[in-house]
């Protein structure tokens, strides 16, 4: 799960995490009065959940109140378009505004989970203000990292280690010591799968202060963390994906005209690769879980449809536990109640898979029913790019 | 005939037998011919499950009574971490997780004290292992299996399915099949069970299924090319994949720009291991190369 930067410092500074003089505000009046409270110059930074808001314009610095009325209304309401929303860019509708903060240096920080050595590792780097993804392909010799003990967290060597990586001496030193633990202690504590400062501000009098955080959740961890579920800002996701999560179902929009419904998500995946293979565009990845039940099947046929973009759909379900059969009675089922107007190919394979294609030919609906997965996907494409029905 | 980890003499003990899941699976798992020799569910022990199976308090106790050597697990995500390590402490030799949504830093602890360990961990996030005709342990459906030469290693679930029964409609059949699971820490991975079926004489060739997210299948390549000697065919799946989305297993995400299926793909390749783009030909590809 993802949250907003002032989200995030929020936490920080529960941890003692040293975070600028902030307040969030959902209104321009809000952000105005903030900006009043604060002082000038101040920052008025757009809170998406996306990275790029800087180069994408999304955060500015203001030296009076008309100057910050302009910028509020320019950005509230307004798409911002950073390289990670994509062209059509996310609408603002909530903005950080913050004490301006004179800048030494920037530095870099992050924890994230080191899937190989299963441990957590903490990276630092002189490179601030950059993404780490590029400091890490350019000039790999400019990030330090530990790697922490389980159960027993970084230890002291290993923070006098980063520090040293980032140049801090003497007072500096120790108040990156401390920064650094705490800045851990919130990775640990919060079950995150990303802790994230970047950039880390050394500022003109000395001190360090996180001047732009993101923290993202392990969602298999938010039943530890039930105040979390209040952090999460539905306004953030696509309307159809939300949609689907409220019916526990995994769907990820893109951008193709062949809708598919697949059980399992590696096969969902599959399925995707086969379509595009075929010379087609898969529209989604849709996984409906194990128990692939005329519900599920009819809720999945909702999401598909919503994209007007859908062309054709393809259904592709390999039967194991779950019987083909009691599929195939679920699929005829939700076409029933849910008219589709679109070709709708279907390939079940596994238990009782002969007995489902009868039931599927055999029903007064009009299914295109495929005996293998190759041909299935030949057929949707097909169809899909064709128009025809 | 062997196979690698389980065989017909394979005793199994069910961790979370009494839940619905659980009593279900040890239904089937029994059906194929498991040696399910009992279960546990804490505070329910000195029942017996509508199997007719004993019921243990603990698995160590459990272990004593029955003589399992190996468990599998069904138990909700946030008690499965301590079902793993329990199975750990009473020195189990393979443990089967099946449970899904275990918080990663559960496994981070899971996978500190396993490395100390004598026991191997397949899962979690996975429908488990089995050597058609002697042992099933885990959810997948028995009957598309079919005992052969082929080992067959994935991190998906109805994934590994489709190529289990693309290889049985070759003829050439399985000796193992194992998915290894879709988390970004998992017990065992491909590095480690690749060793299992370079030494097992009923395996000829092995089946990889990969797909994006993390350096598994890198790893894999450069063991491979180093010291497999047996035929491998890959399949990767995620190429259409949008990075920084989770494809619905927890560790199948393209992160700053890593962990593509193309990378993976072309790092396969380069250790002479045949590719195929189409999922639909994982078994017609493994027959042309093995001939």
């Amino acid at each position: 799960m993802k949250i907003h930067e002032y989200q995030a410092k929020d936490i920080l500074n529960r941890f003692h995490v040293p975070v600028p003089r902030g307040i969030p505000a959902f209104s321009s009046e809000e952000a105005l009065n903030a900006a009043g409270l604060l002082g000038y110059p101040c920052a008025i930074k757009a809170q998406i959940h996306a990275g790029g808001r800087g180069k994408g314009g999304g955060v500015k610095i203001v030296r009076s109140e008309s100057e910050a009325r302009q910028i509020i209304e320019n950005m509230l309401g307004k798409p911002l378009i950073t390289k990670q929303t994509g062209p059509e860019g996310k609408i603002v509708n909530r903005l950080l505004i913050e004490e301006a903060i004179e800048i030494e240096r920037e530095l870099y920080v992050g924890v994230v989970i080191d899937r190989n050595r299963a441990r957590p590792v903490m990276m630092v780097s002189t490179e601030g203000g950059m993404e780490i993804e590029a400091v890490a392909a350019e000039t790999p010799e400019k990030i330090a990292r530990e790697y922490a003990l389980p159960g027993f967290g970084l230890q002291a060597y290993q923070y006098h280690h980063l520090v040293s990586a980032l140049g801090l001496e003497d007072e500096q030193a120790k108040k990156g010591m401390a920064f650094l633990q705490s800045l851990y202690n919130v990775f640990r504590r919060s079950d995150a799968s990303l802790v994230e400062v970047n950039p880390l501000i050394v500022t003109r009098s000395g001190k360090l202060v996180a001047l732009d955080a993101k923290l993202n959740f392990d969602d298999n961890a938010l039943f530890r963390h039930p105040d979390f579920l209040e952090l999460r800002d539905t306004g953030e996701e696509d309307p159809a994906e939300l949609e689907a999560s409220e019916y526990h179902l995994n769907y990820i929009r893109l951008n193709g005209n062949v809708g598919c419904m697949v059980n399992g998500a590696g096969l969902a995946m599959a399925t995707m690769d086969i379509i595009k293979l075929h010379g087609g565009e898969p529209a989604n990845f849709l996984d409906v879980g194990g128990i692939a039940s005329p519900e599920t099947v009819a809720n999945g046929f909702k999401i598909l449809l919503s994209d007007q973009n859908v062309k054709a759909v393809l259904i592709n379900i390999f039967g194991g536990i779950v019987r083909c059969d009691r599929v195939a009675r679920g699929i005829v089922e939700a076409l029933k109640s849910l008219p589709v107007s679109i070709p709708v190919v279907v390939r079940l394979e596994g238990t009782n898979a002969e007995k489902a294609r009868r039931l599927l030919m055999e029903s007064a609906l009009n299914f295109i029913v495929a005996d293998s997965f190759d041909r299935a996907a030949k057929l949707v494409v097909g169809a899909a790019n064709s128009g025809v029905q | 005939m062997m196979s690698i980890l389980v065989d017909e003499n394979t005793r199994v003990i069910v961790q979370g037998i009494t839940g619905q899941e659980g009593a279900f699976h040890t239904a089937r798992m029994l059906e194929y011919g498991t040696q399910v020799v009992g279960g546990v569910t804490p505070g329910k022990g000195g029942r017996q499950t509508e199997h007719g199976l004993p019921i243990f308090n603990f698995v160590r106790e459990a272990v004593e009574e029955t003589g399992a050597s190996t468990s599998v697990i069904f138990v909700p995500p946030r008690f499965a971490a301590d079902a793993i390590l329990e199975s750990i402490e009473a020195e189990l030799q393979l443990i089967v997780c099946i449970s899904e949504g275990i918080p990663t830093q559960d496994m981070i602890k899971v996978k500190y004290v396993l490395e100390k360990s004598h026991s191997q961990l397949i899962g979690p996030n996975c429908p488990g292992i089995i050597a058609p005709g002697k042992s099933k342990i885990g959810i997948m459906p028995g009957f598309i299996h079919e005992m052969g030469s082929v080992g067959i290693i994935s991190r998906s679930g109805t994934l590994t399915y489709e190529a289990v029964h693309q290889v049985t409609q070759t003829g050439l059949g399985q000796s193992t099949c194992i998915g290894i699971g879709g988390d970004p820490i998992v017990g065992s991975t491909f590095t480690d069970l690749l060793p299992l079926f370079q030494e097992d004489d009923q395996t000829e060739a092995v089946v990889l299924i990969g797909e994006i997210g993390g350096t598994a299948e890198e790893e894999a390549a450069d063991y491979i090319r180093k010291h497999f000697t047996k035929p491998v065919v890959a399949f990767i799946a995620g190429i259409t994949a949008p990075p920084g989305r989770r494809m619905g297993h927890a560790g199948a995400i393209i992160a700053g720009g890593q962990g593509t299926a193309r990378g993976k793909m072309e790092t396969l390749e380069k250790a002479g291991i045949r590719v195929t783009s189409n999922p639909a030909e994982i078994g017609q590809t493994l027959a042309a190369v093995i001939g």
